[in-house]
């Protein structure tokens, strides 16, 4: 018998309203993790940015030039406990040096792509445990692919790397340095980057909202959206700006462009969706639908069947039926194609033999030709022996006399 | 035997007007200038020569649409456009290289930009040994390439370091930072400083080149601007107003860009460096280094294919090696003790570390003469 699920209302006090703070309690005490990882070209901001994102020095900038070391894309990553009002966060930013530096970059997405997958099978693995002990979850949250900011639209090595990863992590493009153009630069760049984006139907991660939601929280998921991908500046360094307070910022002999003005740049947007808001969607978006999509694959290319009579809605008659026809119509259509194979070789046969038969008829007559010019010159020969055996007449001699007179 | 004695002048003579009579011949024949442009798409190498000249007159080459498919390998695309002020005229070709370091497999990139360049010397020698060749040659060699680097990388990278060993093997290089509002004061010396390194590590011959004819002021010059080099530059013809004077720059919301300024990026000082100071050297220095070695080769190819025997060639050799210090109206006497069929190279051109500026009509006096045995 089926539970019926019909809205009650309560006549006293349960207790039930303080789940939500002992799911908070419980999650505090566990402790939160949180795999980034960052993809871009050599130089172009990546560790800075992480730097600034976490008000925490993760990276170390690089100084020195990479360029006689590489060969290839390495994975490296850095972890690091950051403390914040009492929550604890264990952050992984996974790095790749090496992308896109070569002059021969073909494949550089691949690396990149088995590590995304490799963690997900370590994952699949654990939970395949006969005895489960605590999981560790390594998965990549989040991929932030720094585009170069050219102001013309997307390259040839964004649009396939994109392409390769989006269905196995969340994309998030960035437009570092975006210090670099400005600000009617910066929209048509937006513009012609999402159409490109469009074009070639990458799945980027989009912050989406609750239509119950309140309106607030709508408004700023609207907002983000609108400004995706964002165009972010980053710096562990401060001045003091035009009203006297200290901001991080980047000074120039020009100006002084802040990190957290949102008129400057979007990095307080990228910020609050990376991880004031969104960070549990991201895990979650993981979770639920990358990992599963790779995890089916993964289990049907292992050999796995997917066993139907598990769920109690269908019906086993009907999918018999539907079976059978099925099989009914890939044995009419083979049936099909063996006639027309059939024909096909049919008429090769035809031709060939026409043409074995034209062939000897030609023969033939060729052959008759020269025994008709051999039966001749026998001929000849037999008139000429015939001739010689026979005594000189008359006749030719008094030619031949006449031959040497006069 | 002639004898050259320097004479100080007493009285005001007055052909020190040569230099106007020169300048007046040379707009006459026509000045032909060729710029070459190198660099990934969105660099700003547009940006930066409708800059330089004041005028919008190159469009973009970049993808600007969705459906559009990227280039798939280096295009080589050619402006030519006469330029006018006062009374001097320019014949300036623009050679813009769309799809150079687009694709996700740059190998030999650099091909399509080397085989231009050397074509358009083949396309001038061939001229030049015409029997009847036209008064004045029309001169399609490249005479400068302009490089863009990448500002944002801490120095050259593969492609950069490739390209650029191959450029500079056939022709004027000049290596250009630009989009430099991207680095603040410390990061533009810093990133300076690793090309500067990085060029001379890998030995990379860019110009301004040291000639052993400079004088002391232009030694100075060039030391100046090889302190600077590369030229971290922004681009722009769009005017601002800022405290009452109309600037050319960039405008930010936090601040605006003056490409003027010098403090704020080196716009002038290349500017200055390409057209007031080294334009004819960029031209002379083609001519006399790029294309004389190009034609040296291929007359030495010439002379080998016509057969000359093993024994003559070594003698020969050593009669140009001798000539080589002298006046040049000799060798035309020792060519024609040489094989008749081959073309003797002149002496000046016997490949030497020094580069000496033989003069045009001796030149030309003795590959006629060459030429009509």
């Amino acid at each position: 018998m089926e539970a019926s699920n019909q809205k009650k209302k309560l006549q006293g006090y349960v207790g039930f309203a303080n789940l939500p703070n002992q799911v908070h309690r419980k999650s505090i005490k566990r402790g939160f993790t949180f795999t980034l990882m960052v993809v871009g070209e050599a130089g172009i901001g990546k560790s800075t940015l992480i730097n600034t994102l976490f008000e925490t020095k993760i990276f170390p900038i690089k100084e020195e030039t990479v360029v006689d070391a590489q060969t290839g894309v390495e994975i490296t990553s850095m972890g690091a406990e950051i403390q914040e009002g009492g929550v604890k966060l264990r952050l992984t930013v996974v790095d790749t040096p090496g992308f896109g530096n070569s002059i021969n970059n073909e494949e550089n997405w691949k690396p990149i792509l088995e590590n995304i997958e490799s963690r997900f099978d370590a994952f699949l693995g654990q939970e395949n445990r006969v005895i489960k002990n605590k999981i560790t979850d390594n998965r990549i949250d989040a991929l932030i692919y720094f585009i170069k900011p050219t102001g013309h639209s997307l390259r040839a090595i964004d649009i396939e790397f994109m392409k390769r990863l989006h269905t196995k992590v969340n994309l998030i493009p960035v437009i570092p340095k975006s210090d670099t153009l400005t600000q009617d630069e910066l929209t048509g760049f937006k513009s012609r980057v999402m159409a490109d984006i469009n074009y070639h139907q990458i799945q980027i991660f989009k912050p989406n909202w609750d239509p119950l939601d309140d309106a607030e929280t709508v408004a700023d998921c609207k907002d983000m959206l609108a400004k995706i991908p964002f165009a972010v500046i980053g710096s562990d360094k401060s001045y003091e700006n035009d009203s006297g307070k200290t901001v991080r910022g980047r000074k120039y002999p020009w100006g002084l462009i802040e990190v957290d003005n949102e008129s400057h740049n979007d990095f307080v947007k990228l910020r609050r969706m990376l991880i004031c808001t969104h960070m549990n969607e991201l895990k979650d978006a993981t979770d639920t639908v990358l990992y599963e999509n790779h995890r089916s694959q993964k289990l049907f290319t292992m050999g796995h069947v997917q066993d139907n009579t598990v769920f109690r809605e269908y019906n086993p008659a009907a999918y018999l039926e539907e079976e059978r026809r099925l099989h009914d119509l890939k044995m009419q259509k083979m049936e099909a194609e063996m006639n027309a194979v059939f024909q096909q070789k049919v008429q090769e046969k035809e031709t060939k033999l026409k043409q074995s038969e034209e062939e000897l008829y030609a023969r033939h007559k060729e052959m008759k030709v020269n025994l008709e010019k051999q039966r001749i010159e026998l001929e000849e020969k037999k008139k000429k022996l015939m001739s010689t055996n026979r005594p000189v007449t008359p006749i030719d001699k008094k030619q031949k006399r006449g031959l040497f007179s006069l | 035997m002639s004898k050259q004695q320097s004479v100080k002048l007493t009285d005001y003579v007055g052909f020190d007007t040569i230099a106007a009579q020169i300048g007046k011949k040379i707009f006459k024949k026509g000045l032909n200038f060729n710029i070459m442009l190198v660099g990934e798409s969105g660099s700003g190498k547009t940006t930066l020569v409708n800059t330089i000249f004041s005028k919008n007159f190159l469009e973009s080459s970049g993808r600007k649409q969705a459906a559009e498919k990227s280039r798939k390998t280096t295009e080589i695309l050619i402006t030519t456009s006469v330029l006018t002020e006062s009374n001097a005229k320019v014949r300036l070709t623009v050679i813009d290289t769309p799809g150079f370091g687009e694709q996700i497999n740059n190998e030999n990139c650099w091909v399509p930009l080397v085989k231009y360049i050397k074509d358009q010397h083949v396309a001038y020698l061939e001229n030049e040994i015409k029997p009847e060749r036209e008064r004045v040659i029309p001169d399609t060699r490249v005479h400068v390439c302009l490089y863009f680097l990448n500002s944002g990388y801490r120095g050259l990278r593969q492609i950069d370091i490739e390209v650029l060993k191959r450029l500079c093997e056939v022709v004027n290089v000049v290596p250009v930072l630009s989009k430099a509002d991207t680095l603040t004061v410390d990061e533009k010396m810093k990133v300076k400083e690793k090309v500067r390194e990085a060029i001379e590590l890998h030995r990379i011959n860019i110009y301004p080149q040291p000639n052993p004819q400079d004088d002391q002021a232009e030694i100075e010059l060039n030391n100046k601007v090889k302190k600077v080099m590369p030229f971290a530059v922004v681009g722009s013809n769009l005017t601002y107003e800022e405290d009452g004077e109309i600037i050319k720059g960039r405008k930010n919301p936090w601040g605006i860009i003056n490409i003027e300024n010098k403090d704020h990026c080196d716009f002038v000082l290349m500017r200055d460096f390409l057209l007031r100071t080294h334009l004819i050297d960029l031209v002379e220095v083609t001519s006399y280094k790029y294309y004389e070695s190009f034609r040296t080769e291929q007359l030495q190819h010439i002379r080998d294919m016509r057969g000359a025997q093993p024994a003559q060639t070594t003698q020969q050799a050593q009669q140009t090696q001798q000539a080589q210090q002298v006046q040049p109206t000799q060798p035309t006497q020792q060519a024609q003790s040489a094989n008749p069929f081959s073309i003797a190279i002149p002496a000046q051109q016997a490949k030497s570390p020094s580069f000496t500026k033989p003069s045009v009509q001796s030149s030309r006096k003795y590959i006629s003469n060459a030429l009509s045995k």
